[in-house]
């Protein structure tokens, strides 16, 4: 009776166990991924559309690297040159206005189209006529909607003509056309799916250029097709079989979003993913202990920093920016926030770009910045703000930054803000001191140069919004010099240039240049002949074997 | 004499009729001003943070005057009220616009993104409800005992302790250690391409595709954050069935049904509870409504592309078509919980029902 009694009564819960058992017996055996397919956890969710004519993101931009030609690409071995993509070769007019670029022959889009000149010229026309966020890149050698039929020709099936404004130093205008923005799309393909549009002042075309369908569609000639895009969910390409290059080893590439570091590293181990792109460094630190995996890093072109508003009348003084310079704790930051994800670096050109300067003269010294800041009038220091997005590193760094100006009697209150919060206040000049991170645009010296060092016009309103703008640090001397260097067509002395650049700005720039991005990635034992690349549209996925 | 009765039976029927379509009328009007003043609130709240929704769309590095373009393309150089007037004027016709972070229309994402939530859910609840309401009902009885501790503790460390921290525990010992469950997603890669979801609910499609091994695999992703979620459930849920059959074993009718000589098993399980069943089905109704609008944390440690995380994602980006779509779909599903629950309520308690 007893034992009937606790049998009903412990029935439910006796039946959820037996459920339970039968849950754990339903699990399946733990393949690997595919041997055809590699499959990467990475944090895709800034991709918000495919088309290269208005993708400006950082995963986008390796899909558009792997899937898409451009007529000229980074040279991989030595990051200062470019090499040939569609282009077969390339000459440049003795006046510096007019680069003629020779196609290679018979190459196909994976929709087995043939690449003419034609699509190239097309391609240029739909990017500076959509006049997207990336446009620029083009319209900065003097394309407008108008004129860039003429500008931008071909000349003949194989030859393509680009005319630019002025006689510019040609790396810079090879290094554009290597951006993704440059990517050679296939006119017939994007034609048949234009949609019409009602022109107005803003816009004065009657149709989109295949940009609605290009958000999500593909239409290139690269190693790779995209076949696939779930947002925040997953992305597909697939090996192109019409691709004149070297073909890819694997059939297909997964990119599975996944945003936690752990959570990668938890798939990595067990076999789920071959590639883990968002590895924190303790993560990181235990997968490269890891005898079944390995890891891999390239430096890439991302500078952190922090900047001071020179509208803020104490950050304006000469002793104070200089001062804060003194007050960053380098040697902390590099051994324990960034260890394993960047490289501590204190001049804004990126490690391996044309004329980058690898001085690193400031270190923690407390005893100078408050010799500085007595000196500015500042003895008993400073009440003042930092705008810091909640995310790791930056939360860490920004800490260690409070905690060491503290040591100089400057009082720091963090705020802290979600990343386009803190973005939207420093866009419109309202913040005191920002901490943040840039990514080169293309790369060529002049993205950074003309961010960091340059300011045309300080006024509120003005047309062209810089890093130094932002910043409200008003720089003719520096702004006329970076404008200088573009037009310098030997390649040394324009190197020259830009190292002169960085000097002048190090001791007198708002910003205090912290580290390099160094990109990381957890692989599993058999992937062979994973490298990250310089940039994101240089992580090359063709050469991978499993 | 029955002439009076039947006029009077006609009354009644007339009265009983009209506060039917007084209830029905009140109901809609509630409806209606909640799903406004949702919006508006939502809305206003969206345009409010500081956080400049064109960044989603054209990035840190777009020159100014694309931005502006992209401001004007928006709509947002209207005044406020004008803006929302035309979003409410778009939702009417079933336009709920283009969500800027994935391209696809609003609620074209929601239809998959929701889907994948409520199977979440729905199998957390069932869990939550299948051990909870147990164990309620033993700490209610073993009131004071050993049992009653060790179920107040179960719910206090569900209660407090953090879902990302024991999410993340989970997948390291039943996933990475035991392998008893799969790891993150939804399905694995190797079934993404042969499998063709038909409802978005991917149990179900394998079911109804007869694809047991895709089964297996689903059931093996989604057992574990099912659990998780059930825990927490089941912590609220445990609590609560304590304290109603508390309530109810203190009643007369307990008292009769034992002097009667009924089995205890019979009065607990037969009476106690089933007049404990009737607030819990609001309990109930609440921590699934809850699972459904509030498992972000668990979304983004399982990688399951689920509503809580698309909404979470769309607010961080001041997507507020996303954000606002996904706001009626959570209001429509209290609405219509509340409404199940009401009815519920109707069956479960034969004192509700309106004579």
């Amino acid at each position: 009776m007893m034992m009937g009694k606790m049998n009903a009564r412990f029935r439910p819960l006796l039946a959820g166990a037996a459920m339970s058992m039968l849950v754990f017996s339903a699990a399946p055996s733990f393949a690997e991924t595919p041997a055809d397919t590699l499959v990467l956890a990475w944090a895709i969710d800034d991709t918000i559309t495919l088309d290269p004519g208005e993708s400006f993101e950082i995963s986008p931009a390796e899909f558009i690297g792997n899937s898409y030609d451009m007529l000229v690409r980074l040279d991989i071995a030595d990051t200062t040159k470019v090499k040939g993509g569609i282009a077969e070769s390339w000459t440049v007019s003795d006046d510096g206005l007019t680069y003629t670029f020779k196609l290679k022959p018979g190459l196909k889009f994976a929709s087995g189209n043939p690449i003419t000149a034609e699509d190239v010229a097309w391609s240029f026309e739909r990017v500076v006529k959509m006049d997207k966020s990336p446009a620029f890149i083009l319209t900065q050698f003097g394309l407008t909607g108008e004129n860039v039929a003429e500008k931008a020709k071909a000349a003949g099936e194989n030859t393509f003509v680009f005319t630019v404004d002025k006689a510019y130093a040609p790396s810079f205008v090879l290094n554009c056309l290597t951006a993704t923005v440059g990517a050679v799309v296939d006119k017939k393909l994007v034609l048949e799916h234009v949609a019409p549009v009602t022109p107005t002042d803003d816009y004065k075309f009657d149709n989109d250029f295949g940009n609605g369908w290009l958000k999500t569609g593909f239409a290139g000639s690269g190693p790779f097709k995209i076949r696939d895009w779930r947002a925040n969910e997953l992305l597909v390409l697939e090996r192109n079989d019409n691709y004149y290059g070297d073909k890819p080893a694997l059939a297909r590439i997964i990119y599975r979003h996944v945003k936690e570091s752990a959570t990668q590293r938890l798939m990595l181990e067990t076999g789920d993913i071959d590639v883990a792109r968002n590895l924190e460094p303790g993560d990181l630190d235990a997968v490269s202990k890891n005898e079944k995996l390995a890891t891999t890093s390239a430096p890439k072109g991302t500078v952190y920093y922090i900047s001071l508003n020179q509208k803020n009348e104490t950050l304006a003084k000469p002793e104070v920016r200089q001062a804060f310079k003194y007050l960053v704790d380098y040697d902390a930051i590099g051994s324990t926030l960034i260890k394993g994800i960047g490289e501590i670096r204190q001049t804004y050109q990126p490690k391996g770009v044309l004329g980058s300067l690898d001085e690193a003269p400031f270190k923690l010294d407390v005893a100078k910045a408050k010799e500085l800041l007595e000196k500015a009038g500042l003895k008993d220091g400073f009440s003042v703000t930092m705008d810091v997005r909640s995310s790791q590193p930056v939360t860490g760094i920004a800490e260690s930054i409070q905690q060491t100006v503290g040591q100089a009697g400057i009082k720091l209150e963090i705020i802290p803000g979600d990343g386009k919060q803190t973005l939207t206040k420093y866009r419109a000049r309202n913040h005191d001191i920002y901490i943040g991170q840039w990514g080169m645009d293309y790369w060529d010296p002049n993205s950074n140069a003309e961010t960091f060092t340059s300011n045309p016009d300080n006024k509120d309103d003005a047309a062209t919004k810089t890093l130094a703008w932002r910043n409200s640090w008003d720089v003719p001397e520096l702004t006329a010099q970076t404008k200088a260097a573009l037009l310098e067509r030997d390649n040394a002395k324009r190197a020259e240039m830009y190292q002169k650049l960085q000097k002048e700005s190090l001791d007198t720039s708002p910003f205090v240049m912290i580290f390099q991005q160094t990109e990381v990635a957890g692989l599993r034992g058999n992937v062979k002949n994973y490298k990250l690349g310089p940039s994101f549209d240089s992580n090359f996925l063709a050469p991978v074997t499993k | 004499m029955s002439n009076t009765q039947t006029r009077a039976e006609a009354k009644r029927e007339s009265g009983r009729a009209s506060a039917r379509a007084a209830a029905i009328a009140r109901f809609v009007v509630i409806v209606v001003t909640t799903y406004l003043g949702l919006l508006a609130v939502t809305f206003f709240i969206g345009r409010v943070i500081p956080i400049d929704p064109v960044l989603a769309i054209v990035g840190d590095r777009a020159p100014a005057h694309v931005v502006e373009r992209t401001r004007i393309e928006m709509g947002l150089n209207l005044p406020y009220y004008q803006q929302f007037f035309l979003y409410v004027k778009g939702a009417l016709q079933g336009d709920f616009g283009t969500s800027v972070l994935t391209t696809n229309p609003v609620m074209s994402d929601i239809r998959r993104v929701f889907p994948a939530t409520m199977e979440l859910a729905s199998l957390g609840t069932i869990i939550g409800a299948l051990f909870g309401i147990p164990l309620g009902v033993l700490a209610a009885v073993k009131r004071g005992s050993i049992v009653d501790q060790i179920v107040r503790i179960i719910g206090l460390v569900g209660y407090s302790v953090p879902i990302f921290w024991l999410g993340l525990l989970g997948l390291l010992v039943f996933y990475a250690r035991l392998r008893w469950t799969a790891g993150p997603g939804r399905i694995d890669v190797v079934f993404e391409y042969t499998f063709t979801p038909i409802t978005g609910f991917y149990l179900l499609d394998s079911i109804l595709h007869r694809d047991w091994a895709a089964f297996r695999d689903i059931f093996a992703h989604i057992i574990l954050p099912a659990s998780l979620l059930g825990y927490f459930s089941l912590a609220y849920i445990s609590r609560m069935t304590r304290s109603f059959m508390l309530n109810e074993l203190q009643q007369e009718y307990i008292v009769a049904a034992r002097a009667k000589g009924l089995s205890e098993t019979r009065i607990i399980w037969g009476h106690a509870l089933r007049n404990a069943a009737v607030p819990l089905v609001t309990v109930i109704a609440l921590s699934y409504a809850n699972l459904l609008e509030g498992s972000v944390l668990t979304e983004t440690v399982f990688a399951w592309p689920g509503l809580g995380l698309y909404i979470t994602n769309s607010l961080q980006n001041a997507d507020m078509n996303a954000v606002l779509g996904g706001t009626l779909v959570i209001g429509s599903v209290f609405i219509a919980l509340n409404l199940f629950s009401d009815l519920l309520y109707r069956v479960l308690d034969p004192r509700t029902r309106i004579r």
